[in-house]
Order: C-alpha cells, then structure tokens, then sequence
C-alpha cells in the first residue's frame, strides 16, 4: 500500500504544522496543578516509612500538632474509616488474583520505604514540611524482600493472610504439546535470559492534586496531574463513596506522564477524602526526592526465552516465562502490564507454536504499573536480543536471521500464534530501509577493520525490529482478558452559527498535541482552517465522556471518534444545503468549505451559512433538528499493529567500558500520519527513553530496600547533550481497522531502541568472549563483563 | 525538597560578610551561588539559621593577570572563567576546567570559591587548583592571610577556613605548559564518576572523587619529575586514595580508572 490510500483531501493533514499547544507551554501561560491559585487551601505532607516492610507499633503526631501552621495530623487508624474501599485495582487478570488490601494511609504495617503511614495538614507547604519532622512513628523493622526470586521462594510471606508472595500465574499456551514437540525436534534451542531493570518514569512535571470542595450540596473537584481524568473519576466515587455525579475530575496542563500517571493514587483519594474532612481546598505537590516512593515505577521483570529453530535458523516456536515484580501492592493495572506484551514474544516473526507464562510476585519495594510500551518493551527486549543469539548460533547475520523469518506480507491479515490478528504489515522494506539509513555495510566494513587492526574502540550494531500492538482496545477482548473497563473513545464535534468549530475528546492529553492534531483532522475535511477549531479535553464536565490517553489509542481510538464525529457533521450539513439548493444530498460534496452540487457549480453554499443556517432553524428540511453537532463513540474492532526497524551503532572503550551511541536509524510504519512533525517528536523521545534504559536508567535499592537513585543526579534521565542526530523514515501501510488507517506512534521508539542498543553493546564486544550484557550497560558493568570474557586491555 | 525556615542577610563585601558571620556564629552559611548549599538545604542536610548572601559582593568579583600569577575574585562564576579570554591565555587549564563543571545553568551561577570552600572531593574545580599549585586568600576579623591549595581541603567537605573567615580569592601561576583534564562521567552535566587534571606535563596532578578530599596525586607528580613515561607513572595514580563505592563506580573500578585516565592525561599533556 502507499500514501495513495489516505482518505484526506483537504491538504491539511499531513503538514508539519506547528503545535498549537506550545506558545502557551513556551512562555509559561500554560496552568499546571502547582500553578493553581487556591486561596485557603490546606497543603498535605505525607510521612512515608523509611523502612521497606515494618510493624507499624505506634504513631504520635503530638509534636507535630504543636508546629505552626500545622492543623492536623493523621495515622493510617485515624483515618481508618474514611474508606469505603481500598484504592483500585482494576485488572484482575485472573479469579484467583492475590490483592491484598491497599488503603492511602498504611494500616499496621509499612510494605515499601514510601508507604505512607501518616499525614500532616498545614496552611503552607513549609509548615507541611516542618510537621513531618514531629510525626513519631515506632515502626519495628522486619526482613524485607526485594528481589523476584526471593519473592517467588516465600521465604518471608509479606501479606500473611495470602500465604504467599505470588499474586497471579496467567498462562497461553494454546498448544503445549505441540510447543514441546517443537524444541525436540529443533536444530537451534536458544536459551536467554534477561533482566529488565525498575525505571523511574521521571516526568518533567511531577504529580500533584488539589481537591476544592464547594461550599454546598457536596460538589468536589479534583484536579490533578493524571493521563485518565475520566478513569479516575469513577475510581474516586468507588473508592471513597462519593456520588459520581457530585464529581468534577479536571487534568490541567500535565507535563508528561510515560504511563505513570494512569493510576489511581493514594495522594489523590487522601486529599480528597481531607478536603470533605476540612471543608476547604487539600493539595499536594509532589518532590522528585519523593516520587521514587510515591508514583509508581515500570519494567521491573525476569524473562526467560527459548526459540526452537530448524537448521536454516527458521523459528518453529517461541517459548517466554515471566516473572515480573508487582511491588508492594497492585495499583490499577499492574496485573495486567505483562499482558499487554504476552501476545508479542514472537514478535513479527511466522511461528506456528507459541508459549508464554507469566508469574508475579509482590516485594517490598515501589509498585510497579504501566510505564510507556508496558509488556511491549519487555517482549520485544527478549524476542530481539534472542534472535541475535539465534543469528550467532545459526552463522548468519542479525540481519538475515530476521529476513528469514518475517510473517510474508502476503499473509495478512495474519493469524498468530497467540490468537491475535495482525490486521496489516509489510516488514522487510522498512528493514532495509533502516539498513540504507545507517550505511550498514560501511559501518560492517569498518567494524571488520577495526577488529583486523586490533583496535580497543570496538564498533557495535544492533538491530532491532519490532511489531507492537496499539489502539487500546476492542472492548470484547478487554473482557476476555478480564480487565475492569472498555476501551472505547467518545468525541463531539460542533459546528457553532459563526462556522467556528468546538471539538471535545474523551482522549486526555499530556504532552502528545492532541490539539493540534484533532484540528488538522477536522479542519482537513471541513475546509476550516485549523486555528479555527478548538479541542476541549481532560475535564470531565466539559468532556463527560473518554477512556482517556495510553497504549497509544489516542489517535486510533479517540482521532477515529472525532473523524466519525466530522463524517456525521458534514452528513447533516450535506442534508441542509441541500434543502437550500434544492438538490439532493447524494449530489453534494464539500471542497474548501464549500457544499456544491456535482456537474452544476454554480450552486453552492458555504459552510458557514449552512452552520448559520442550522443556528436559527428558521428553514430546516422536515425532522432535521436545529445545530450542527454530533457525538460518536467509536470501539475498535481490533488492535492496530505498528512496526518498524531501528539500527543502533555503538563504540565501547575497551579499557573504560564506556559505550558511546555514535548513530541511530529508523524507519517505522504508523500507516497515515496526521502531523508528520508530533510523529518525529514521538520517535525521537521514544528512542531516547529506550535508549536510557539501555545505557542509563536504573532504580537502584540498597539490601534494605532504601532506593539510592531517588533524584535526577542519582538516576540518570538523559539531557539533551547525550542526544545524537537520529535518521528517521517512515513506510505508510495503513491499518486496515480503522477508516484513516492510523495505528499510532507514542511507543514505538521506546519499544525497539533499548534491544537495538544491547544488541550494538554485545555486537561490539563479541570478539571479546562477551555473549550478554546487563541493563543498564554502565560503563563499569561492560568493563567487568569484559574482564569475566577474559579480556580488556588496562 | 522543602528546606527549613532560615534567616537571611545580605553582605555586600568581605568585610561585612566577616562581621556577620561574627554576630551570627557557627549557624550561618555563606551563601555564594548556592549551587552546592542550596540542593543541601532542600534536602534538609544542611540547616543554617541564617544565610550570609555574598550574591553581590562585586569586589570579589573578577580575573587579572599580573607578571606570572593569575588573581580571580572568589565570586567569578564559572562561566566568567570559561569565557574569560585572560584566562584562556594564562591558564587553560583552569578555563577549560570551568567548562566542565555541571551544566550551563550551574556554570552562570557557581562560583569558583563557592567550590573550592564547599570542598567536595567530587568537584572539579578543587582538583584543578591542586593541580596548578595555587593559593587561596582567606579574609577573618583580623585580616587576610594565605592558604595553600595542598593545605585547604581538611576533610569531607571541611576545609581550613575558620568559622568566622571568608574565602576572598584565588591565585594560580600563569600555566601555559602542557595540560589536560581527563572527567569521566555517564552523562555531560554529572559529577566526575573520576576526574584527573595535570598541569605542566605532569608536574602537577590533581585527583577528583578519589577520597574524601580533593587529592594531589604525589605519586604520579615525582614519578614525572624523575624521568617516568605516561604509563609508568600513572601506575601509582591510585596510591594512597580510598575512592568511595556509589551507584556508579565501586572501589576497584575507580582505581582501575585512576591509572587509565591519568595516563590518558599525561599523555594529552606531552609528558
């Protein structure tokens, strides 16, 4: 397919446009929640344990009453019955799922080092501050478990009254027999396993709520730096039993979010369930100190994976074990984040048998929960960096061994071996693509000469192609995997009498540009310039209904909405301008804004006297009512399945162990782009985020489960100047499932990068006897693996 | 991050920040660009009672050359020494080292002896000065007197100022011999994981995050003096250092990196 296949004629989508969000972003117009003036509110301090699993003997918050400014201060008893229900976890992924219960405010025991066991209320966030010194907590240390393994032992049981530390095993194995089979009759049985690290998502705006009770009749709203202000909005009522309809849910500018604020926080539910207490605005900003304890963090898993291959390195089936680290409690969907990568760990490859296990334990560290990609990073980590072992083994390049196994083009839509249908795919031209991009055989030319040479600058590449699932989700399937809601996406698109145009998605952004992007798609087919339309989102009583913004739907889910929206629009207006030719609707298009009837041009009507038109009502055909509006909800029939191939090259001291990223390519497919430009954006700061957690990012706990890179000098988010030139393309291969053919793009860099990268670090070592690296590959961890190897040079 | 409650004084020259410290005793603080004390306080480390804010103190502010010894006012940031085409003549080392510290916005508002008082062992700044031979000008109640940079930095962050003495000025020898500053760190705006700067082909040798102090690197500078090549000398490059374990480097790694970048240095800097 090619960029033929767009259904948009306007001449707007498409163009780099510049994002209409950022002027007001740029010069610091924009409202954050720290922003908000709230005179009289109350701000929160949270005491957060400082111990990773402890009896909780007593809390005396006396000396913490007696600091100025200090207003009140509360145990987890004290506020014991404050909750109707513990904080949410809305993905069960199976019926006999361990939950144990999880309140704001900890009762009996503290979990992690961050659990909160108690709070101070101070009229400024200083006196807040200075109260938390005077909490006295008597807590009684107990054996801490932080790692998987040891959690998988029970050894030490944290929720005695589950009996154990594993919450959940979810298999999908559709055929063991045959997967068994497979790996005794195969050629190549590859066997690795990796670690995926816990990352810090580190958004550059922290999280932060404020809660403004109205002075009567129970009314509450509640902002708050969160991607799902519609989600949140029920989870709130449910959780502390406050009537849905009293309840205002309002996300204002949100500064990033990586996944890490859809959740359902404890600060959320306690600075509202103290606003009720109080009767006055509760707030609370969270420090960046603070988050490694507060907001939850992502990967956190072991994966084993095992490829059977024939002789020629054709894969006969994929087997993947899991066992992924929940944390201390389950957030909201946690459970659920391996799930979103179990169907993957083929990745784009024909296999027929397929076996994937996951098992999740609890430890006593942060909880874990969606972090960009969520589960697809993690499948394509271990489907990537094993089909470079497979290569090695095989004696065929990273290249072929992929090319030899792609899912034909042929084949789509493809049935695979999980029981997903690839709607759409094309996958070896954007691999060779991505090859022509990077100049792979010069740079294998000049690897060969270094080595020839002996050089101790060892010069990497690594490949990584990857197929992820986007466009969450077809309800039915969100139920057969028993998740708590569906994944639908609500938009209204309303032309007003002046032929200004009101959009309202249920897709709440925070940072992606939906403003711009949703104008464009209107603006395209209605012939209105695109500043002409205004996008209302992330308040729930301007916008009641949305499913919010993650796993990249935004676009394929909500920017369908809005495209359904437009079509009925202009439906209707057709059915007006025609009574106001006197013609028939099926005889009308609409160019440049203009309704003219096909073979006779010189009758016509703007759009805009059609809107004005709609406005007074005072000559409408028979049964149309007045206005130009319509509301759609659109629930996608099925995923949408991006794909791309990133290219990676590397040189790594010998002698230090430092890797240098010295050039990156890729092509990826997210079928029709909308603004080519936010495309890039996305793909850059995917690729860089991946990249991190290849090279840089890591929560590091002591063996008291203390995290030692709880700020940005500790935990090493890159800057702009570890940044390199990538070279970008793109394929077009639309999606079939959706009428713009979209897929989306959010995740895509994150998902290859960081397998890209590790293969360009093992690549560059090999000649060394190094045959895996772990994540991230610091410099002094390259430098010990290639001593272990035997080598390096001092 | 939400530092405790603290007074606040400003003092415009040397003279009144002595005289405040004087009336407010060991609970106050210099402040300088804050770059250091600032992050501590919110962090709740460090609690002064009050903050002496030398902010504006613009006599102390400043890079002359004179004969063979570069003068700099203990307030020039180090952006001043970075761009300062003075500098950059007399003594590069120093300006390029400057250049290295943190990031731009860290470099507008740090001060050179904002660094060197604050002694940490992982700055850059203080390595570099050891490195050079230079003297620190402290000023006290009665009077100023002068400090060697091998004799300024007592202990994790200690140095040998006294309570009631500000750190008024730098002197370093014109330095135009062969140098080199070899900081190895994971990301640019980092503290060094280890930093090695040599002055003078390797007469002076100035180790950063190598101990609890900013270190002179003795060994390697007599090996220099009696005739040794790069790699022979900078084989003692981790005598006599206890180098910390953090996230980044343990004990043996940052010895094992010592060695190669102080090698790497005195070979940039022609020894």
């Amino acid at each position: 397919m090619t960029v033929t296949d767009t259904p948009f004629a306007g001449g707007i989508v498409g163009e780099a446009r510049l994002r209409k969000e950022d002027p007001a972003l740029l010069t610091g117009e924009a409202k954050f929640i720290d922003d908000l003036d709230l005179p009289g509110a109350l701000w929160v301090a949270c005491v957060r344990s400082p111990h990773a699993h402890a009896r909780i003997n007593s809390v005396d918050t006396s000396e913490a009453l007696a600091v100025a400014g200090v207003v009140a201060a509360y145990s987890g008893e004290d506020l014991a019955d404050t909750w109707v229900a513990p904080l949410p976890c809305a993905w069960p992924v199976t019926d006999d799922m361990k939950n144990p219960a999880h309140f704001p405010v900890a009762q009996g025991k503290a979990n992690y080092a961050g659990d909160i066991v108690a709070v101070v209320v101070a009229t400024s966030r200083y006196a807040a501050a200075d109260g938390l010194e005077g909490v006295v907590v008597d807590y009684e240390p107990l054996e801490a478990v932080l790692t998987v393994e040891d959690a998988e032992s029970d050894r030490v049981v944290i929720y005695e009254d589950l009996g154990t530390n594993v919450s959940y095993e979810w298999p999908l194995i559709p055929d063991p027999e045959g997967v068994d089979a497979a790996f005794e009759a195969a050629e190549h049985h590859i066997t690795e396993t990796y670690v995926h690290q816990r990352l810090i998502p580190a958004p550059m705006e922290p999280r932060g709520v404020a809660v403004v009770p109205a002075p009567h009749n129970g009314d509450m709203t509640l902002y708050s730096s969160t991607q799902i202000p519609h989600v949140l909005k029920v989870m709130a009522a449910l959780t502390l039993g406050v009537p849905e309809q009293k309840l205002r849910v309002v996300a204002p500018s949100v500064g990033g979010g990586f996944g890490c604020k859809l959740n359902v926080y404890a600060e959320e539910i306690l600075c509202m369930a103290l606003a009720q207490r109080h009767g006055v605005p509760v707030r609370w900003t969270e420090s960046r100190t603070e988050a490694a304890g507060s907001t939850i963090q992502g990967r956190a898993q072991r994966q084993t994976i095992e490829l059977a291959a024939d002789a020629d390195g054709k894969l006969t089936a994929v087997r993947a074990t899991l066992l992924a680290d929940m944390g201390a409690y389950l957030q909201l969907v946690a459970p659920g984040v391996p799930l979103l990568g179990a169907f993957l760990y083929h990745g784009l490859y024909d296999v027929p048998l397929y076996s994937f296990t996951c098992k999740s334990v609890f430890t006593n560290l942060t909880p874990t929960d969606a972090y960009r990609g969520a589960g697809r990073p993690e499948a394509t980590y271990a489907i990537e960096r094993g089909m470079d072992a497979l290569a090695v083994a095989v004696g065929v390049g990273a290249d072929e061994i992929r090319s030899r196994n792609f899912i034909p083009t042929e084949k789509f839509p493809y049935d695979s071996p999980a029981g997903l249908v690839f709607d759409s795919g094309n996958y070896q031209p954007a691999l060779d693509r991505a090859k022509e991009l990077v100049g792979w055989d010069a740079r294998m030319a000049e690897q060969a000469e270094r080595r020839a040479a002996g050089s101790t600058t060892h010069l990497g590449l690594g490949i990584s192609t990857y197929v992820e699932m986007c466009g969450l989700a077809p309800s039915r399937v969100l139920a057969s995997l028993n998740y708590g809601a569906g994944g639908w996406e609500s938009a209204t698109v309303r032309v007003l009498p002046t032929c200004k145009v009101q959009v309202v998605t249920g897709a709440t952004p925070h940072g992606q540009g939906h403003e711009t992007c949703w104008s464009m798609i209107v603006a395209d087919r209605l012939g209105v310039d695109p500043d002409d339309v205004e996008v209302l989102h992330s308040d729930t009583a301007i916008s009641p209904l949305g499913m919010d913004t993650y796993g990249s739907r935004s676009l394929s889910v909500g920017g369908t909405a809005i495209w359904m929206a437009t079509e009925k629009v202009v439906e209707k207006a057709a059915t007006i301008a025609a009574h106001m030719l006197e013609a028939n609707p099926e005889d009308l298009e609409l160019t440049g804004g203009v309704f003219s009837v096909k073979g006779s041009p010189d009758a016509e009507v703007p759009l805009a006297g059609v809107a004005f038109a709609a406005f007074t009502a005072h000559d409408l055909p028979d049964g149309v009512e007045p206005n130009l509006q319509a509301q759609v909800t659109w629930d996608p029939p099925n995923f949408t399945f991006p794909f791309g191939a990133h290219i990676a090259v590397v040189e790594i001291d010998e002698v230090t162990g430092a890797v240098d990223l010295i050039d990156y390519a890729a092509c990826d497919d997210c079928g029709n782009q909308i603004n080519p430009m936010i495309v890039e954006g996305q793909v850059h700061g995917g690729i860089v985020q991946g990249v991190a957690q290849a090279l840089w990012e890591e929560a590091v706990y002591d063996e008291d489960g203390q995290c030692r890179s709880a700020n940005l000098a500790d935990y090493l988010v890159p800057s702009a100047a570890e940044c390199i030139e990538m070279k970008l393309d793109h394929t077009v291969t639309p999606s079939p499932t959706n009428p713009m053919g979209v897929k989306g793009i959010g995740e895509a860099g994150t998902i290859a990068s960081t397998p890209a990268v590790m293969n360009a670090v093992v690549d560059a070592l090999r000649p060394l006897g190094v045959t895996g690296m772990a994540m991230p590959a610091s410099p002094m961890t390259v430098r010990r693996a290639i001593e272990a190897a035997g080598g390096g040079a001092s | 991050m939400i530092p405790a409650a603290v007074g606040y004084v400003r003092a415009d020259s040397a003279e009144a920040a002595v005289a405040a410290l004087g009336e407010h005793g060991d609970e106050a603080k210099l402040l300088a660009g804050g770059q250091s004390l600032i992050p501590l306080m919110r962090l709740r480390l460090a609690r002064p009672s009050v903050l002496v804010d030398m902010g504006r103190a613009d006599d102390l502010r400043g890079i002359s050359v004179d004969g063979d010894t570069v003068s700099i006012g203990a307030l020039t940031s180090h952006s001043d020494l970075e761009h300062s085409s003075d500098l950059v003549a007399a003594c590069p080392l120093l300006a390029h080292v400057a250049s290295q510290v943190g990031d731009p916005a860290v470099r507008h508002r740090g001060t050179l002896g904002g660094s060197l008082a604050h002694a940490d062992p992982a700055s850059d700044l203080p390595a570099a000065v050891l490195a050079l031979g230079g003297t620190l000008v402290a000023t006290g109640p009665g009077g100023s007197r002068e400090i060697a940079a091998t004799d300024f930095f007592t202990g994790f962050l200690e140095s040998a100022l006294a309570a009631d003495e500000v750190l008024t000025g730098v002197r370093v020898p014109v330095s135009t011999g062969g140098w080199s500053y070899q900081k190895f760190n994971r990301r640019a705006q980092d503290w060094a994981i280890v930093g090695v700067a040599v002055a003078e082909g390797g007469a002076g040798v100035g180790l950063v995050n190598m101990g609890s102090t900013p270190l002179r690197a003795s060994a390697v500078e007599a090996a220099v003096a009696g005739g040794a090549g790069a790699s022979d000398a900078a084989a003692s490059a981790a005598e006599g250092t206890e180098p910390p374990s953090d996230n980044n480097a343990d004990r043996a790694y940052r010895e094992h990196l010592v060695r190669v970048l102080t090698e790497r240095a005195l070979v940039a800097a022609g020894a």
